[in-house]
């Protein structure tokens, strides 16, 4: 049974057929995770079945229409692409929270800040075009032939630092601005309250913040199918194409039918677990107050 | 309260206290004005503190004290729309000057405020952290002065054994004596204290009370205080700051002896014996 | 301050513009491909014709109808929904409650969900188990369920701006809850639910990968909410890498993406400010 905040109120019966209402809504929305869950199991079970966890992992290569399953090189290039668009994203996005909030002159951080929300509302398909259209040339200039990691990574990178930076503002806006005066009364140097004082303050807030990017990195689909080329094989450098797992679900999707589509739905349970984990993660890392 | 005929102050007389030097003034102040976006927060302020002693600001809120003091370290520069005229001198050296290392001089002018203000670190780090960005990287020297300046508030044998504990984690008092020695450990010269016991309780704000009673003679301290009974326990020379024409002003500024038992201003007296304020 | 300090003040300090000044750089770039080779060619006639060769030429009347029709389904469905959920989730104590600390995680977990596995949820749900086909059905409700937590979480920050003296007040008068919650909770609660709804509106303009197995590739006029439709940001994603030639045209279709993003954020941002500056008039 549930406790309203002021329990005398129950006394008409419209407000209890309200409050029935309201569960009734509360628990559709929260169904649907477990029915996304229930949905990529049933799907996934008939290959996890005849075809076994292992062969994900240990077949020659993946070609689902000869019945070898290999996810590996495509995991390998989510991991890829999502480590480097997150080392870099990760300080420039922290530099553009420090330039709004100690940088830079009150109108130009306003300005500023228009740009990185701007940024931060432009659908993945528009960056995936300007990666098309203007990265990949570049970069096919540098080392052909260019849809590449390096392409996969600028765009990722590109497309998570604005949210990156937004949330990195927010938890830089909540350091107290007692521990910024007493800084100053010491005599501090900017650099030097940063690094000793706002920093670790706001630290927990930044850790969960780059958290949910990898999330992002990893379930990012459209822009990284664009630029990285979609060849299944583990990159041995930058600039050779690559496929990540959630590009050969957009790619494949299509036309699967049977283990095949069945093997995509495994993908899709391994992305699910993978967020659902980092949702947790965050979840424990924003209540935590870590010192020194 | 039984109030006698000719003395202004209504409670028992001062006892005799330690000189605590010879009159040689530090911090000289002239004619000092500060406005905030066109409005005037106090003006025409003369005062001199004298090396070593202990003055204490006394008046009714929202008179400009606290503006005052946060005026003699330029703190006054991280607020926009602020302005300052009239001239401060520490030992000599125009403090206003485009010349002044900022950082150097606030190091020499250290500041406590109201509310305890550790940062979120360790009780350690909160002394050594400053300390290094003020220069002293040498480790056996810095953890010297850790445990000298923490003997000296008196904190040391509550903390030895935990120095690695965040600091929010102690009380308001322990934090407020961890503040002080934050500000001693980096040498200071002259010490700002902006009622650094009302946050307090009063068991606790007794403690720091004595703590800066101790520093008399060892830095120029200039204390803003609501407490008069706090001002003439622990102060040598006090100022009365009133509101006069909406703007802040000094009123008066003498001795406890001057100010508390033959005050020249109407004012003074009417505010000393409880009547106003 | 040592003199090392101060030169590295001065190091970081420079490091820092550099760096902010090429990530508005590269804004700058992205904004200014998008709006000169899409921007300068915009016809009205491109925004009412129906596509040819593929999409090569003509224009994309059918697909901003189909857009409009799938964004439509899934803020019908989502808005009843979602307000439901917020007021629950925020007239409840949360923190005492198994059952609604449940539904908060499951939010949580659901605003992390990739859109592809969005994706795959609704073919395998809407377009199998329930039968829908390719369908702009089946892709509305798809989108539907991907912006609900974000509608949930911003109309919740609106519900939690009302003052607890309102709940106070209301029930000193004896008035019930559902009176309580129609005249004083829902009216101070709609900015926040105003500007979820245009971010999720936001959200749904700007996907694709939900989309491509639930509402399809169908480039023609939908006549029915069954029938296949192509969204906007499809269409780009098509164009851009299925066809030769299509360039210019995503070009445009991407400008006006973008056009109708940036005036949905414009929107959001205005409602918040306009409503926030009354709010502090009145009270």
């Amino acid at each position: 049974m549930i406790l309203l905040k002021n329990n005398t109120l129950f006394l008409w019966p419209s407000d209890r057929i309200l409050v029935w209402v309201l569960r009734f809504c509360a628990v559709i929305a929260a169904m649907i995770v477990f029915l996304i869950l229930l949905f990529l199991l049933n799907e996934s079970i008939p290959v996890l079945k005849h075809v076994g966890m292992s062969r994900f992992f240990f077949d020659s290569t993946w070609s689902p229409t000869e019945g070898l399953y290999n996810l590996l090189p495509m995991l390998w290039g989510t991991l890829f692409a999502m480590v480097g668009s997150v080392l870099i994203a990760t300080p420039l996005g922290i530099i553009s929270a420090l330039f709004c909030h100690f940088y830079a002159p009150k109108p130009i951080a306003h300005i500023y800040r228009q740009i990185i929300q701007l940024l931060a509302g432009i659908p993945s398909v528009v960056y995936g075009f300007w990666g098309l259209v203007v990265l990949i040339p570049l970069i096919g200039q540098i080392q052909p032939p260019g849809p590449s990691l390096l392409a996969g990574i600028l765009i990722l990178t590109i497309m998570i630092l604005p949210t990156l930076a937004l949330s990195a503002d927010a938890s830089l806006a909540n350091v107290p601005s007692s521990y910024l005066k007493g800084s100053a009364a010491l005599g501090l140097s900017r650099w030097a309250t940063i690094r000793g004082v706002v920093l670790p303050a706001a630290k927990s807030g930044l850790f969960t913040g780059v958290i949910l990017e990898i999330g992002r990195a990893i379930g990012e689909t459209m822009a990284i199918l664009m630029v990285c080329g979609n060849v299944v094989q583990t990159p041995k450098n930058i600039f050779e194409p690559m496929r990540t797992l959630t590009a050969n679900i957009a790619l494949e999707m299509a036309y699967a039918l049977g283990d095949h589509r069945s093997a995509l739905f495994v993908s899709g349970l391994i992305l699910m677990l993978v967020i659902t984990g980092l949702v947790i993660c965050a979840e424990i890392l924003s209540r935590k107050i870590i010192y020194d | 309260m039984n109030i006698t005929t000719d003395s202004a102050y209504p409670w028992s007389p001062l006892e005799k206290r330690p000189a605590c030097c010879e009159p040689k003034s530090f911090l000289e102040i002239k004619n000092l004005s500060l406005s905030y976006k066109g409005e005037k927060a106090f003006e025409g302020v003369n005062l001199d503190l004298y090396q070593g002693c202990i003055t204490a600001l006394v008046g009714p809120s929202g008179c400009g004290k606290t503006s005052f003091l946060t005026a003699l370290n330029r703190l006054t520069d991280l607020i926009s729309g602020c302005k300052l005229s009239g001239s401060i001198k520490l030992a000599g050296e125009d403090i206003q000057a485009s010349s002044v290392d900022i950082l150097a001089l606030r190091r020499r002018v250290g500041m406590i405020f109201q509310k305890p203000n550790p940062f979120p670190l360790s009780i350690r780090k909160n002394i050594l952290f400053p300390l290094r960005e003020h220069g002293t990287t040498d480790k056996s020297e810095a953890n010297a002065i850790l445990e000298r300046v923490l003997q000296q508030v008196g904190l040391w044998d509550e903390v030895k054994d935990r120095l690695r504990a965040p600091a929010l984690s102690l009380s308001g008092g322990q934090q407020q004596r961890l503040c002080i020695a934050r500000a001693l450990a980096l040498k200071p010269e002259v010490l700002l204290m902006d009622e650094p016991c009302s946050a307090l309780d009063p068991i606790s704000g007794g403690i720091v009370e004595d703590l800066i009673t101790s520093l008399r003679g060892k830095y120029t301290i200039l204390i803003v205080t609501h407490n008069l009974a706090q001002a003439r326990r622990i102060a040598d020379y006090t100022g009365l700051f009133w509101v006069r024409n909406h703007v802040g002003q000094l009123i008066e500024y003498g001795t406890v002896k001057e100010i508390f038992e033959s005050p020249k201003e109407e004012l003074t007296r009417a505010y000393i014996q409880g009547m106003r304020g | 301050m040592t003199k090392s300090s101060c030169r590295k003040e001065r190091l970081v300090t420079s490091l820092i513009w550099l760096c902010v000044l090429l990530i508005s750089a590269v804004f700058f770039w992205i904004f200014g491909e998008i709006l000169w080779n899409g921007g300068s060619k915009l016809t009205f006639d491109f925004l009412t014709l129906a596509p040819k060769q593929a999409g090569r030429g003509g224009g994309i009347g059918p697909i901003l109808i189909s857009t409009l029709w799938i964004v439509g389904v899934a803020m019908a469905v989502s808005i009843p929904l979602g307000v439901g959920a917020a007021i629950l989730l925020s007239e409840f104590k949360s923190s005492e409650n198994i059952f609604i600390l449940l539904i908060r995680r499951s939010l949580d977990v659901l605003a992390g969900v990739p859109s592809i596995v969005f994706g795959l949820f609704g073919n395998a749900f809407f377009c199998k188990t329930l039968g829908l086909g390719f369908s702009i059905l089946s892709g509305g409700l798809t989108l539907a369920c991907m912006v609900l937590p974000i509608l949930i979480r911003s109309t919740e920050e609106g519900f939690r701006s009302v003052p607890e003296d309102y709940h106070l007040s209301a029930a000193a008068l004896g008035l019930s809850r559902i009176s309580t919650l129609w005249n004083l909770l829902l009216p101070a609660a709609v900015p926040g639910l105003i500007v979820g709804i245009v971010l999720g509106v936001g959200r749904a303009m700007a996907e694709t990968a939900a989309l491509i197995f639930t509402s399809g590739y169908v480039d023609r006029m939908p006549t029915s909410f069954l029938d296949s439709g192509r969204s906007l940001s499809i269409h780009i994603f098509d164009l851009s890498m299925n066809v030769s030639g299509g360039d210019p045209n995503a070009y445009r279709s991407a400008f006006v993406l973008m056009l109708i993003l940036v005036l949905i954020n414009a929107l959001a941002s205005f409602t918040a400010n306009y409503f926030f500056k009354r709010r502090i008039i009145t009270v």
